[in-house]
């Protein structure tokens, strides 16, 4: 009988000695960062970090909501130094529960209002538009909402998608409450739902299923797309903006935030600092297709210039963003979630 | 007849102490996740819990819920029981490819099944490229297939593990006395795998309850679906709890059928301590549908899985990230291997106590098993985290917590083989060992376990799977800077990079078909 076999293999691998070795405090040479962002992108820049300071990164990778509840969870207790995460929903979240300490004047010293929030806690790390994605196959360029709002027509009925419980979507929402307020915004979902839109899982989803011929356009995050089409140049799906100043086009962030409890605040701003260098910067406008917060990289020829996506977003206050609650209760009553 | 016999001899074996150490300890640690969860409820304003609660909508995810399980339910066990019977009592060709092919989908993760599926339909679908137009599979139909063909190896299994603890015997007396084959297989053989088969449903159930991610892909909107709102759309602990509570609450109407039905089972081999191999039937006309049936189960299960994690590997190669792959492999086994182990060896005394003295504290240890699988898995990790903390904070993030929480979480998996396995073991042997003056472990050892081997191998299989798959426990308890292949597959996915997180998925995949293979060439020792 050969299962001993398996046996010893438990027991080596049991006295390796990875098996008792916990969370281990951060010292001076060393930072823990938990990343709600991927690891394929998230490493090279970890990399590139060590390699310039010295400081060691200790990365834990998750979903982005999973590592904030964890951070909540956690409270005084963790052993994370930097919170990295996809949306500004759950920085907020974490800087509401009081755990972000507060980041020096001059880190958020030029960067524009929309990639920041004035309670200085956390900061935009890069700028994720929402657009119109579509199939040019089914729906021609000259027929094309101009407005998020032009999504409810008749004509469009079944064809739009969305993804409810996705962060940047109930950004987006958000922005329509501070900019709309809450009785046109409820009306325009139940409109939207009226109007049988399709629901999906995530931007991922929703891209797919326009390629798929499934459904005519969705609203979505600009990057996916471009990261597809990256994979495959035949993509058979294309995007675009709604008019300028429209809440379509929303710029949400990921951002990134020094935890109060960090035992190396220094090793975290620094690495914070970096993440807003032009050599992390240009990473994310080259590799990933994200929009830079800073003024001083060269812009991917796929994403519109820095000023002028200034212009066509609207100017909503990322603090304001953070309003959840209020935005998921209205989705809510509204029948969307 | 012989039931007094049985229960004067049950009087005769006392309970020994240490055997009722584990499973007062296993019921003691489901307290954890119940008491957080309670805990973090309590925290709850009530006006927003009941806005929460009481809507339409409520209703209809459970409603929903209910449908997709029935489905479910009735797909997976149409596909494993067939399965089963003619890898166990047919002369299939290549039967023990077969077994193996058939425990495997149990290895896709849920995401790939999900655009596996997807695919096929669609202006650029597998279909359409054959010139057929179809629309791409979605709602409770697609949600259904799409969970049934990674869920149906739970009733293969446990159905298997029931069919080869048969003994013949019992069937060649029913034949003896003038049963035609269609009796003995209903008056006989069905009620003697009714507990793997039973094992198999809650199961499946408590899978299909907690499952959102290929749910949601398929675009059908289950109860999972409100918890997963409240975690990730709020970022929200306290009524996220009370979601999770609802949901283990939705659980305890299986596991009260599964209990009511154990209770009023007793099952076991009157013959020898090893079956023979039970009789082989036949496969006469039913060959080519059966070839047929397998066939089509394999290509819908792992075909189109594997077809396409190897599609998005055309579209960027693996081979500059291999070393990376070989680097998480290492973890995800160091993770998932003694996780199965323990998960086994804590289960075993529970299994046995609950076959052999079947006491109140036996039969609350063996529900209580399950706690641990109906819980949803950020839950119980979220729980793992404040008890850890508290109770052992040099553990915190430490490998030993991550398997620790992968064996509670995955107990249940292990239980229905083992048990299966225990109830079909008579109980004759170990008094025949004890009555020459053997102790209770040296009789347990010698004459139970070679029988329950089998049992063993599939509980192994079960949670070696599933555990590398796992996910939000990985996020939350594996040491920081140990990421698993399932932490890399999320963590390209979540960025919409669903070709660069190919190639470790493909691992997983592969990793896991190592494991059963290795597994059944040990389970079939006996007779090859």
């Amino acid at each position: 009988m050969r299962i001993p076999v398996l046996f010893v293999t438990f027991a080596l691998v049991l006295t390796s000695g990875v098996y008792a070795s916990g969370a281990r405090e951060s010292d001076a040479s060393t930072i823990t960062l938990y990343s709600g962002r991927g690891e394929s992108l998230v490493q090279p820049l970890v990399e590139r970090f060590e390699e310039e300071t010295g400081i060691r990164v200790q990365v834990r990778y998750g979903g982005t909501a999973e590592l904030a509840v964890l951070l909540q969870e956690e409270g005084a207790r963790s052993p994370a130094d930097v919170f990295w995460g996809q949306d500004g929903g759950a920085l907020g979240a974490l800087s509401r529960a009081d755990l972000l300490a507060d980041l020096p004047e001059d880190i958020l010293a030029g960067i524009p209002q929309i990639y920041r929030n004035s309670t200085g806690n956390w900061v935009a790390t890069s700028g994720r538009a929402r657009v119109l994605a579509f199939d040019p196959r089914s729906i021609p360029e000259n027929d094309l909402p101009t407005s998020v709002f032009d999504l409810t027509a008749e004509k469009y009925r079944g064809n739009v998608a969305w993804a409810p419980t996705n962060g940047s979507f109930q950004a987006f929402v958000t922005a329509m409450r501070v900019v709309h307020g809450d009785e046109t915004t409820s009306r325009w979902i139940r409109d939207m739902l009226a109007n049988d839109v399709q629901i999906y899982r995530n931007n991922t989803s929703i891209v797919e299923a326009i390629a798929a011929g499934e459904v005519a356009m969705g609203i979505t995050n600009n990057y996916y797309l471009l990261r597809f089409l990256a994979a495959d140049p035949a993509y058979p799906v294309r995007q675009t903006f709604f008019e300028a100043n429209d809440t379509g086009n929303l710029v949400n962030v990921a951002g990134a935030g020094v935890l109060k409890t960090s035992t190396n605040p220094d090793g975290a701003l620094q690495f914070i600092r970096f993440l807003l260098s032009s050599v992390a910067q240009q990473y994310f406008t080259t590799e990933i297709f994200e929009y830079p917060v800073v003024d001083t990289v060269e812009m991917n020829p796929q994403l519109v210039r820095y000023d002028q996506l200034l212009d066509i977003t609207p100017e909503v206050d990322l603090d304001t963003l953070e309003d959840l609650e209020a935005t998921l209760s209205l989705l809510r009553s509204a029948g969307a979630l | 007849m012989s039931t007094n016999l049985l229960l004067k001899r049950r009087g005769n074996l006392r309970v020994p102490r240490l055997l009722l150490l584990p499973p007062v300890l296993i019921a003691l640690a489901m307290v954890i996740p119940l008491w957080y969860l309670l805990l973090r409820t309590a925290e709850a304003d009530s006006a927003l819990l009941r806005e929460l609660l009481f809507r339409p909508r409520t209703l209809q995810l459970l409603l929903n819920t209910l449908a997709l399980t029935a489905y479910v339910l009735v797909l997976s066990t149409a596909i494993g029981v067939p399965l089963a019977w003619l890898t166990v009592r047919t002369d299939l060709p290549g039967r023990r490819l077969v077994t193996f092919l058939a425990v495997m989908p149990l290895a896709i993760p849920g995401y790939v099944m999900a655009h596996a599926l997807l695919s096929l339909g669609g202006n650029s679908g597998l279909l359409a490229m054959l010139g057929l137009s179809v629309s791409r599979p979605g709602g409770l139909h697609g949600a259904s297939w799409a969970l049934s063909l990674y869920a149906f190896p739970y009733i293969f299994l446990n159905t298997r593990s029931a069919l080869l603890s048969l003994d013949p015997g019992t069937e060649e007396s029913a034949r003896s006395i003038g049963y035609g084959p269609a009796q003995v297989f209903l008056k006989v053989i069905i009620p003697l795998i009714s507990p793997g088969l039973v094992a198999g449903w809650v199961i499946v159930t408590l899978y299909t309850l907690g499952d959102f991610g290929a749910v949601a892909l398929m675009r059908y909107e289950v109860f999972s679906y409100a918890i997963y709102t409240q975690y990730a759309a709020a970022f929200d602990r306290v009524y996220a709890a009370a979601l999770a509570l609802i949901l283990v609450g939705l659980t305890a109407g299986p596991l009260w059928l599964e209990a009511h039905f154990l209770r009023s089972r007793y099952v076991a081999r009157v013959g020898s301590g090893v079956a023979r191999r039970t009789a082989i039937t036949p496969r006469g006309p039913w060959l080519i549908p059966a070839l047929f049936f397998v066939t089509a189960v394999v290509a819908a299960s792992l075909g189109l899985p594997v077809l396409t994690l190897i599609y998005w590997m055309t579209l960027r190669s693996p081979l500059p990230v291999l070393h990376r792959v070989a680097g998480f492999f290492a973890n995800s086994v160091a993770a998932a291997l003694p996780a199965a182990l323990v998960a086994v060896v804590m289960v075993l005394p529970v299994a046995y106590l609950r076959t052999r003295f079947p006491s109140r504290i036996a039969r609350l240890a063996e529900r209580s098993v399950y706690i641990g699988y109906a819980v949803p898995p950020l839950a119980l990790a979220l729980a793992m985290v404040f008890f850890s903390l508290r109770a052992v904070p040099w553990l915190y993030q430490s490998l030993t917590l991550l398997v620790f929480t992968y064996s509670l979480n995955f107990l249940a998996l292990a239980m229905g083989p083992i048990r299966s396995a225990l109830m079909l073991a008579p109980r004759r042997l170990e008094e025949a060992a004890r009555s020459t003056g053997r102790g209770p472990v040296p009789a347990f050892l010698l004459t139970v376990l070679p029988i329950l081997r089998k049992g063993i191998f599939a509980s192994l299989t079960l949670v070696f799977v599933m555990a590398m798959k796992e996910l939000p426990i990985a996020f939350l308890l594996a040491p920081t800077g140990f990421t698993t292949l399932s932490v890399a597959v999320f963590s390209r996915t979540s960025e919409g990079m669903l070709a660069e997180a190919a190639p470790y998925a493909a691992a997983i995949v592969l990793l896991s078909s190592m494991f059963v293979g290795l597994m059944l060439r040990y389970e079939g020792q006996e007779f090859s």
